[in-house]
């Protein structure tokens, strides 16, 4: 089968791998009809995530059809065509039993501190992932689920992994109804966080970046607000003039470990790998939520320390709140919201990129070009 | 303006954003929010039929987390760990838990040195490493590399200049090695006292 595979920073191929075997009577192998690149690859493709080896395959968010399974699977067939959350999960442990599926504490041997996760280093359990024909998904009665018929294929990719993480985002903020809710980041995840702030009751959804033509998407796809920060001296002050100067109830951060907007940050993070992630909009969103606020943080950032403004989080008596996100819990509304119009997700789609020139998608999506927001992978077997 | 008790007034009131914004206020109640609350004690809601997984088979001593138990019953078996990257994974895995700096700094130094071991490998392989296609580079050209970037007010512009050397730099640092280690084995093959030129 054909296969991305991770060569160094900044360098990724297609190669030839063996079709993944039955490891476990709980795995299926899943041959893959689409799948998708995310903000979080580039954090592994620029090599800020430990334990990312040469010859790893990744790709967390995919949908395929049932391959082949093992003897205790009894939810799924072969031939069914199947959406799978980006967490691998067991079920049964004591995160599991709880809901925190992103959390299992079965499933990765290298780290403790994450769960499992398709083609996420070996700090997240190493597992090949998605980008690629064919694809092992461990607790195939578990994680995956057989696609609505009415759930178009693309809108079915952003249901594993973008789409869950902005509406969970939200979701953490504990928006009340008029709330002010400022997104730092309009990614995929950042869009659909803002678009979903709304459907918690949102009185104001303010969308921050510094790519102009994302912002403009945030605007026409999830009626925001928008300031690029570059336009202003201090993007804090900004806020705090837009909000009375109270701060905003609520700010989500939707950027994460490569966070822009100081050289010295973002330059021994993402660049010299000094810090496990840069915390410009993090601190960004410390400053600009009001006392007493909430800080929701669905970027992701590495295991090593980061210089975060604690002392603001500390005095300003707010709350933070994070995770990775347990995609399948979020499914049944998530479905019901968009049967009824309310969430498009492949709205956000503009680039459709055969498997076999990956390494071009991965540099338009990671070096921002040709208004690149949402980069989706066609496999050759589709 | 004072600092009083009341909430700002919204620029755009609710009932005109209720109007506007497709789903406004659907989850307005938490009860309706599938992440709240966050924690919910319900085993039988995964579809998982055990209470401990079966394992799978360890095919090779899998490097583990000394803050596990033992080894957790399902796990990834891509790339096992080899060569010298390998030796120094293993020694982060079995010396440090992950609360401890040096575990992830000898993971990051085992990522470079396996970048160089797996680059040199290659070298003799079929398939050599191509920078040019590997980092997918062309795309310059053929999605508006400039005009996505020229006149746009990107931050990111900033330090574009260090991507070609934090890429490019250790290929030429490798060739300058190379280079002098291929001097030395000819100066030493040559008699003594013979001006090199
Ligand atoms: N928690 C989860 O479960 C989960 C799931 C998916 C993604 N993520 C993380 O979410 C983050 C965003 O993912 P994405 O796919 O949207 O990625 P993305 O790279 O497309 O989006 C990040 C955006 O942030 C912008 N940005 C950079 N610095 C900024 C700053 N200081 N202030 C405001 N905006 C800034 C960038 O220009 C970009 O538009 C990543 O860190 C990713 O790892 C987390
Ligand atoms: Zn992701
Ligand atoms: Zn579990």
């Amino acid at each position: 089968m054909r296969a991305m595979v991770y060569r160094g920073p900044y360098r990724i191929r297609v190669e030839e791998k063996d079709i993944p075997p039955i490891e476990h009577p709980n795995d299926a192998i899943v041959r893959v009809s689409l799948a998708a690149i995310c903000g979080s690859d580039l954090h592994l493709y620029h090599g800020m995530m430990p334990d990312t080896r040469v010859g790893m395959t990744f790709g967390h968010e995919f949908i395929g059809v049932v391959h082949e399974v093992g003897p205790s699977v009894q939810s799924l067939r072969v031939g069914d065509r199947v959406m799978v959350p980006f967490n691998v999960y067991c079920g049964s442990c004591f995160f599991c039993a709880r809901g925190l599926y992103s959390n299992c504490h079965n499933v990765n041997p290298n780290a403790t501190a994450v769960g499992g996760i398709y083609g996420y280093s070996h700090t997240c359990g190493g597992y090949d992932g998605g980008q690629s024909e064919y694809v092992r998904v461990p607790f195939a009665d578990v994680g995956p689920s057989v696609i609505p018929d009415w759930l178009e294929d693309e809108d079915a990719v952003l249901c594993t992994d973008a789409l869950a993480t902005g509406y969970f985002g939200a979701q953490l903020g504990d928006i009340a109804e008029g709330d002010v809710v400022v997104v730092f980041g309009a990614g995929p995840v950042g869009l659909f966080a803002a678009k979903s702030a709304w459907l918690m009751g949102a009185g104001r959804v303010i969308v921050i970046d510094h790519l102009q033509y994302r912002l403009d998407k945030a605007q026409s796809f999830a009626h925001a607000e928008t300031y690029n920060f570059t336009e202003y001296a201090d993007i804090v002050v900004e806020m705090k003039k837009a909000t009375d100067h109270l701060g905003a109830d609520v700010v989500i951060d939707a950027v994460g470990a490569e966070a822009d907007g100081n050289f010295l940050q973002h330059v021994t993070s993402a660049k010299f790998k000094l810090q496990g992630g840069s915390p410009v909009a993090l601190n960004w969103a410390i400053d600009s939520v009001r006392k007493g606020g909430t800080v929701s943080v669905m970027g992701a950032y590495g295991p090593l320390f980061s210089a975060v403004k604690f002392g603001d989080a500390m005095n300003k008596g707010l709350t933070l709140r994070m995770n990775q996100c347990p995609v399948k819990r979020q499914w049944p509304r998530l479905f019901s919201h968009i049967r009824n119009g309310y969430l498009k997700p492949s709205d956000i789609v503009t680039h459709r990129i055969p498997l076999e020139h990956i390494a071009e998608g991965y540099h338009i999506f990671s070096a921002k070009l040709d208004n690149c927001i949402k980069p989706l992978i066609v496999p050759n077997a589709a | 303006m004072a600092y009083t008790p009341d909430k700002p007034a919204l620029p755009v009131p609710i009932e005109e954003l209720r109007a506007r914004i497709p789903g406004w206020g659907a989850d307005l109640d938490p009860k309706d929010r599938p992440a709240v609350p966050r924690e919910r004690f319900d085993p039988g809601a995964s579809g998982a039929h055990w209470d401990f997984p079966d394992r799978q088979p360890e095919k090779w001593p899998r490097e583990r987390s000394i803050e596990h138990a033992f080894l957790p019953p399902v796990f990834g078996t891509s790339c096992p760990p080899k060569g010298l990257s390998g030796a120094i994974r293993k020694v982060a895995y079995r010396r440090y838990s992950e609360g401890r700096a040096a575990h992830w700094l000898l993971l990051i130094a085992a990522d470079r040195v396996n970048v160089v071991e797996a680059n040199l490998a290659s070298m003799v392989s079929l398939r050599p490493d191509n920078p040019i296609t590997e980092t997918g580079i062309l795309s310059e050209f053929s999605h508006h590399g400039l005009s996505s970037r020229l006149g746009k007010k990107r931050t990111d512009v900033k330090h574009l200049w260090l991507d070609p050397i934090i890429v490019g730099g250790p290929w030429v640092v490798r060739g300058l090695l190379g280079y002098h280690l291929i001097r030395v084995v000819r100066r030493r093959g040559r008699p003594r006292g013979v001006p090199t030129g």
